[in-house]
Parts: C-alpha cells; sequence; structure tokens
C-alpha cells in the first residue's frame, strides 16, 4: 500500500483534469473536490459580467456595491451604529465575539471586516463596522430583539459562497455570522435523521455522516460545501449535485429552528417525515435568503451513503436524442440514476481548447453535436453495472446515443466529471462570460441557447476574429433537473452584447414559463427579475408575510424583496 | 524481423482511489464492497501493447503484432478487467481462476506467467512494474530470470528498431536510462509511458460477448503454494488533528500548557 500515496500526482496528472484553483474553496480532499468545487463555478451566475481573475482584479475589486448600483439608497428609517450600541453587544455576547469597526475604527479592523463585507466572488461590497457571532439561539434573540427595538439592519450570514449578493451588506447593516453556532446536536443513524446547528459547514456535516457506523449522506451536496453553512444551505434553498436523486431541501428539512426579528424563537425542530398539522411554517425560511429571520438549527433526512457508483459519458447527434435518452435513463436505471448532465458541443470544444486534453470520445467518430453524463449510485455494484450495461447497449442499439464510454475505474470516473465540470473554468480562462442560471420546461430547454445563438449571429457579434465580441454560445447542465446554464463567451466587454442579451433571455423564459434563476436565488443580483418569474399577486403575497414577520424590515433589506 | 506475440498479465486490485481500510481480524485489508479495477500499472500495459499495434507515435514494430493476449490470475470477478483490456485492444483474454481471498506470491506467478509464455508463445511480455496491492515489484523480474529472457524495467518510452532490437527508457532515480535488448524480452511499465484511453461503447459492447479462456493453475502445473505467512496488518497511527484557540491570550495559555514558552 505505501505505492498508493506516491502514486497519487502522477496519476492524477495522467487524469489530466484541469487544475482549480478557487481559493476560498479549497479543503483537505482536494481531489476529492476537484469535481464539485468546478461545479460550484459552473451553477454559478453573477450576473452581468464574470471577469477572469485577472481583469477581476483590476476592475471588480474593491468597488463598494452602494457605488456599483447608485439607484439603491440607504434606507434612512434605519439607525446608525453608535458605541453605546456596540458596548451592548459586547456586554450580550462577550467581546470574542464581536469585531468592532464602530468604537474605534483602524485598518486592521477593517481587514477582520472584509470578509464579511464582500462575497467570495468580490461582486459586491459592503459598509458593515460590525459583525457579531453569537454561539447560542438565545444569543440570536437577544440580538434581534435589540435590533429591532433600535431598528438597527441585520444581515445574517453563513459561509458566504452565495452568488448573488445575498449574503452580504449593501450600506452598514449588521453581519449576524452563525459560525460559531457549529455543533452537530445529535443522529439517528436508523432513521438517518441529523439534527445540527445552522453554523455546521456542510462538508463537516458529510464526513460526520460518511464516518458514522452506518455511514449516511448529506442529501445535498454543491461546489462550496467546503465553506457553506446548513443555515445558509436552507435559507437560500440550494439546489446542488445530488437533487435529482435525493429531492430538493423542502423534501429533505423535516424541521428548523429560527428567530425573528422581534427575539422570537420559532422551534419546529421536528424529526418526523410526517407531520401534517397546520400550516408548515419551516418552508418559509427554507429559501427566503435571511430576509424574515434567521435560521438556527436544523433537522434533516439523510440517505444512506450509495457503496456503488459508475459514470458514463454518451455522445448524442441532436438535443432530441438527448431527452430520449434521459427518458430511457429514468426508465432502465430508475432508482440508481443520480445524475445526468447535459453538455453541448461548443462547451467540450472550449474545455479541448483550454486544457489542451483529448476529449474521451474523440476517437469515435467526435465530436458530437451533444453530450451527456450519467451517473449511477446504489448498493451493490454488480447489479448497478449490470443495469447501466444493459441501458448502453439499449441506447446504442436503438441509435438514440452514437457512441459513449463507461469509467472502468475512479480515475477515469474523475476525469469524465471533468469534462462537465471544467466547462466553467474553461469560460473564464477566456474572457468574461454572461451566465444565467434557468430553469426551462424540458422540451424547450435547449432551445433558449439557440434562440440566443441566432439573435447574437443575427446582430453580428459572434464568429472567430477579434473584431467579434462574442466568441461562442453554449449550454449546458443538469438535465435531470431540468435546469440549463446558458453561457455568453465574450472576448471584451461590449455594450452591444448586453444590451441583445437583455431583456431578450428573460422575455424567451418568461414565455415559457421558466425560472429566471433555477438554484442560485435573487439577492441583489436578480432583484429587478422576479417579475419574470412571479407575479404580482404573488410577489404581493411575499410582502405581506414579511410585513407580518419582520415589519420594521431590518432582515437583509436592500434585497429582493 | 519476427511478428509480435505480446502477452499482457493484468491484475484486479483496490481501485487506486479508494481509501482501503484493515479488516478487523488485522488479517489484511478489508476487500467486501470495495470498489476494484485493473492495476493502473496493468492499464498501461494494456494501452502500450495496443499503440505499438496501432503504430502511433513512432512505436511501430517493423514486424507487426501478430496477437495480444491479456492474462489475469484472480476470482472470478477479474474478468471484468479482462474485458476491458479486450475493448481497450487485446485480442484474447485467459483467465486463471482462484478462489475470493485466495493470492499468489511473485514467484508463483513469474512461474504461472513462464508456462503460459511457452503455451501462447510469447516474445513480449509488457506488465505492471508492481501491483498497488502488495507493492512487491518482483514478478517482471523474476519472470525474466525463469525466462532466461532480457528484461527492461520502469519502462517509459519503447522504440523498436531492426532486426528485434527494442531501445527502452526507463525510469531511473532524477532521470532516464535507455537500454537496448533483443526479442524476446520482459519489460515493466512506469507510469509515464502513455495515458490509458477511454474504451468506446461498440468496443466494450463487443468485448462483453468475446469469449474468454478459463483454466486453472493446475492446467500450468503451478501450485498456489505460499512462503510467507501474514502475521499481522495493522494501520499507521491517525494522525492528531489541530485545536482552534479563541484568542491570543488563548493561544498562549495553550502554547503554555504544552510547555512550548
Amino acid at each position: 500500500m505505501a505505492c498508493r500515496q506516491p502514486l497519487t500526482p502522477v496519476l492524477r496528472r495522467l487524469t489530466r483534469t484541469a487544475s482549480s484553483e478557487i481559493g476560498r474553496h479549497s479543503s483537505k480532499s482536494q481531489q476529492a473536490l476537484l469535481r464539485t468545487t468546478i461545479r460550484c463555478l459552473s451553477t454559478s451566475q453573477p450576473r452581468p459580467l464574470r471577469q477572469t481573475p485577472s481583469r477581476r482584479t483590476a476592475q471588480a475589486k474593491d468597488e463598494f456595491t452602494s457605488t456599483k448600483y447608485p439607484e439603491i439608497q440607504r434606507d434612512e428609517r434605519f439607525a446608525r451604529l453608535t458605541p453605546e450600541h456596540v458596548a451592548h453587544f459586547r456586554h450580550l455576547l462577550g467581546d470574542n465575539a464581536v469585531i468592532d469597526g464602530v468604537t474605534s475604527p483602524s485598518a486592521a479592523i477593517d481587514d477582520d471586516l472584509a470578509p464579511f463585507n464582500s462575497d467570495w466572488m468580490r461582486k459586491y461590497r459592503g459598509h458593515t463596522q460590525l459583525v457579531l457571532k453569537p454561539a447560542t439561539t438565545t444569543e440570536v434573540s437577544q440580538v434581534l430583539a435589540y435590533c429591532n427595538e433600535h431598528l438597527l439592519a441585520v444581515v445574517p450570514q453563513g459561509g458566504n459562497t452565495g452568488l448573488v449578493g445575498g449574503s452580504v451588506p449593501v450600506f452598514d447593516e449588521i453581519v449576524l455570522s452563525l459560525s460559531r453556532m457549529n455543533a452537530i446536536l445529535s443522529f439517528d443513524p436508523v432513521s438517518g435523521v441529523l439534527v445540527a446547528e445552522a453554523g455546521v459547514i456542510l462538508e463537516a456535516a458529510d464526513t460526520y455522516l460518511a464516518s458514522a457506523a452506518s455511514p449516511h449522506i448529506f442529501p445535498l451536496d454543491l461546489g462550496a460545501k467546503g465553506s457553506c453553512q446548513l443555515g445558509g444551505n436552507l435559507s437560500t434553498n440550494a439546489g446542488g449535485l445530488r437533487l435529482l436523486r435525493y429531492g430538493s431541501l423542502h423534501g429533505t428539512v423535516l424541521g428548523l429552528e429560527a428567530v425573528l426579528p422581534s427575539g422570537l424563537v420559532v422551534d419546529d425542530l421536528c424529526t418526523l417525515r410526517k407531520n401534517n398539522t397546520g400550516y408548515d411554517l419551516k418552508h418559509l425560511f427554507i429559501g427566503a435568503e435571511g430576509t424574515l429571520g434567521a435560521i438556527t438549527k436544523v433537522a434533516i433526512h439523510c440517505p444512506r451513503r450509495p457503496a456503488a457508483q459508475n459514470v458514463a459519458l454518451l455522445g448524442l447527434p441532436s438535443y432530441e436524442h438527448c431527452r430520449r435518452a434521459f427518458s430511457e435513463a429514468k426508465a432502465q436505471l430508475s432508482e440508481i440514476l443520480s445524475a445526468f448532465e447535459l453538455m453541448d458541443a461548443g462547451s467540450q470544444a472550449l474545455v479541448t481548447q483550454v486544457t489542451g486534453n483529448t476529449h474521451p470520445l474523440a476517437d469515435g467518430g467526435g465530436p458530437h453535436p451533444f453530450y451527456c453524463l450519467v451517473e449511477t449510485s446504489g448498493s451493490n455494484a454488480e447489479h448497478d453495472s449490470e443495469k447501466l450495461g444493459a441501458f448502453l447497449e439499449s441506447v446504442l442499439d436503438s441509435g438514440i446515443v452514437a457512441d459513449g464510454t463507461l469509467a472502468a475505474d475512479e480515475t477515469q470516473a474523475r476525469t469524465l466529471w471533468a469534462w462537465r465540470e471544467g466547462i466553467t473554468e474553461a469560460l473564464g480562462h477566456l474572457g468574461g462570460v454572461y451566465k444565467y442560471d434557468v430553469s426551462i420546461p424540458l422540451a424547450d430547454m435547449y432551445a433558449l441557447v439557440e434562440a440566443t445563438r441566432a439573435r447574437v449571429a443575427e446582430a453580428g457579434l459572434i464568429g472567430e476574429g477579434d473584431e467579434f465580441p462574442v466568441r461562442a454560445v453554449v449550454g449546458y447542465g443538469h438535465m435531470g433537473d431540468a435546469n440549463l446554464h446558458l453561457n455568453v463567451a465574450t472576448r471584451r466587454f461590449d455594450e452591444r452584447v448586453e444590451g441583445v442579451l437583455e431583456p431578450f433571455v428573460y422575455e424567451w423564459i418568461q414565455e415559457r414559463q421558466g425560472s429566471i434563476s433555477a438554484e442560485h436565488g435573487l439577492g441583489l443580483a436578480k432583484k429587478k427579475y422576479i417579475g419574470y418569474s412571479r407575479n404580482e399577486t404573488m410577489v404581493g403575497l411575499m410582502k405581506q408575510i414579511k410585513g407580518l414577520y419582520d415589519p420594521n424590515g431590518i432582515m437583509n433589506p436592500y434585497k429582493y424583496i | 524481423m519476427s511478428a509480435l506475440r505480446i502477452l499482457v498479465p493484468i491484475k484486479r486490485v483496490i481501485d487506486y482511489a479508494v481509501k482501503v481500510r484493515v479488516n478487523k481480524a488485522q488479517t489484511g485489508v478489508e476487500t467486501a464492497g470495495v470498489k476494484h479495477s485493473i492495476n493502473p500499472f496493468d492499464d498501461l500495459s494494456v494501452e502500450e501493447a495496443t499503440l505499438i499495434r496501432e503504430e502511433k507515435l513512432g512505436r511501430r514494430a517493423p514486424g507487426g503484432v501478430e496477437e495480444i493476449c491479456a492474462f489475469s490470475a484472480g476470482p472470478p470477478k477479474a474478468q471484468e478487467i479482462l474485458r476491458t483490456a479486450l475493448a481497450r485492444g487485446a485480442d484474447r483474454a485467459i483467465h486463471v481462476e482462484l478462489k475470493e481471498g485466495e493470492d499468489l506470491e511473485p514467484l508463483s506467478v513469474a512461474k504461472l506467467l513462464k508456462a503460459v509464455v511457452e503455451q501462447q508463445k510469447s516474445n513480449l511480455v509488457i506488465l505492471g512494474k508492481q501491483s498497488i496491492d502488495d507493492d512487491a515489484n518482483q514478478t517482471g523480474q523474476m519472470l525474466a530470470g525463469l525466462l532466461g529472457w532480457p528484461q527492461a524495467t520502469q519502462a517509459c518510452k519503447i522504440e523498436f528498431g531492426e532486426a528485434d532490437a527494442v531501445s527502452v527508457t526507463q525510469e531511473i532515480d532524477g532521470g532516464t536510462q535507455t537500454v537496448r535488448a533483443k526479442l524476446p524480452m520482459v519489460i515493466t511499465t512506469d507510469l509515464r509511458l502513455n495515458e490509458p484511453r477511454f474504451a468506446t461503447l461498440p468496443k466494450i459492447m463487443k468485448a462483453k460477448k468475446m469469449p474468454l479462456e478459463k483454466k486453472t493453475l493446475a492446467d500450468y502445473g503451478v501450485s498456489g503454494e505460499k512462503r510467507l505467512k501474514v502475521l499481522k496488518v495493522i494501520e499507521p497511527p491517525p494522525r492528531q488533528g489541530g485545536g482552534k484557540v479563541e484568542n491570543v491570550d488563548g493561544l498562549i495559555s495553550k502554547l503554555k500548557e504544552l510547555g512550548a514558552i
């Protein structure tokens, strides 16, 4: 066995997976994370233009949200922080739980505050001067009650890995960090119910479950798992990689505890799968993005960890064939199907161009117009292999699939995933990218990419050569969840491109009853666009609920509601 | 120049990406329900044999390749890696079936391979320099010794010349060394030799239907007798995790507590 470790670097090189350089999300098990790390980016939709790292540091870094969006004005109803306020919080929580830039501002304190003020894409930057880190629900309750009474605005913050600017302050809101509430409270290996505090890091929860005597799995997995926290996951209703298999948090979360701005503790920490006793209010907090209260504890139903996984990559002649393949996969793989990902030829060409690797299907008459990655997870490797083998044979024989391959070992499985996950990174290397994370009924899903491509071509903006601002319009995503990532890769910033894309893309989605934000939420980035996916009545009802629970509007102001 | 009859011996091992665990009895590692794959070095052997046939990248053998035969001695599930080898380019596969849990020491494997080489009239054996389960790194060398053939170990480049000459660049500490010998010979592979390909679906399907030659140790006149007995297997001591302190004062008192200051 001594050889395994020395082997790793070379084998890793052999797999030629694109290296990831996303520092904020680095983790102990780099290899295991490679796939998820990159995938986090691939599902990220920072709206107007995502810059390459060098350009980002040159332009967007250090720009205050309030400068970038001058139309957002500070709400002067909110009080400004005074040393008296801070002294009260110090008294409540202790000195170690307060980062105070109010009483004695200094550059050192600004450095301490910086990570709480900026999102990890460094697109948004607020002006907070105070971070509070309560350690118990009671402390959260005392803090919020005091803020409510004194009209101090608050932004609850978990791992701060959101992609739409929902977790950072805009002006001088107090940051309420839940990071010290990081205890796992209980786990029942028979029912699979995990109860944990909101500040537990997702990966820590998953590692805990994996190392249990009967290994379980957290029903949510996403690229930022090394940093993001359970409370934030719930607040944003994070989708992630396991949604196809385990469903959304609205299904897996059994109960939660939250604190309202009044200080009232909403104790709905139910651990039962069935509980039909009136309104199920916990659902209001899932996806509320911290606008109603702060989630402090979570009870979630965790499935057993699958013992066997298989990965196949398919090459298909058209989007229609992808749909048929997906339908067949559901029919033949049913309970073991755990991922069905779509990639178009353009996206794979970009990965090839950037990494210089040979595509796994390059020998089999490729490139194909579409590729699908199929993953199965189950309890019995032989059973799964047999099913997957039969599925592959049938789709090949019936002409649905033109070519494909099956990972023979873990290294190959990771290599195949890297072709899906490397897309975002490859796009980033080539210049700015307009990204849209949308959900559209499956029948029309890829038509958005075609329509967008046609529209950009009509405007004469796309082509080979430097005179065209747009390099490519590509689509990929979680086909299993009808979640498409439309990406427009540009060579440089050009106002005409944005004019052609917006509001065209949003209107197109609205016409087909799609969602303009499939899994990233609205936050600040998509604040303006809520109307494309929710009608006036719905937005009105949301506002009523907001007014009921947070009458002073202190929770996460200036965001989507 | 003789046409090549290549023998590619391969072994089924625990997948290199899997974290191995010692079993409760401390007699070996836990294998039940653990993902197994082809030994990564053997994967390179299969790929190299195929590349020699495809005459890519200057690996052309003047006499051409007459046959590539994959061989494995292992439990019934070793068939899976033989089928993978077939899908990747082997023409035939021979499986010597062992009982689950039964394994052979390098010398037994070398004797077995010698018998296979003689039966198959192979003139080139390409095998992994070691298998990642026992890390013995002995089989290739012993086989060459038993056959009386030249051997080139740790190959990162194989080139064919005139008159059965084969030049092999070997990985050595801090650099490479190039040796030349004449067929027949034994070559063991190292990581830089090539990058194994993905077998395409049609080939995987075809390989599933190809026959496997089933043999036993007795067919080759070899006994699986063991000279070594494993007494105990233990894991390395777990790494001590770090702790967190609340502030500078906490750090100082912790350091004092540990006697560091």
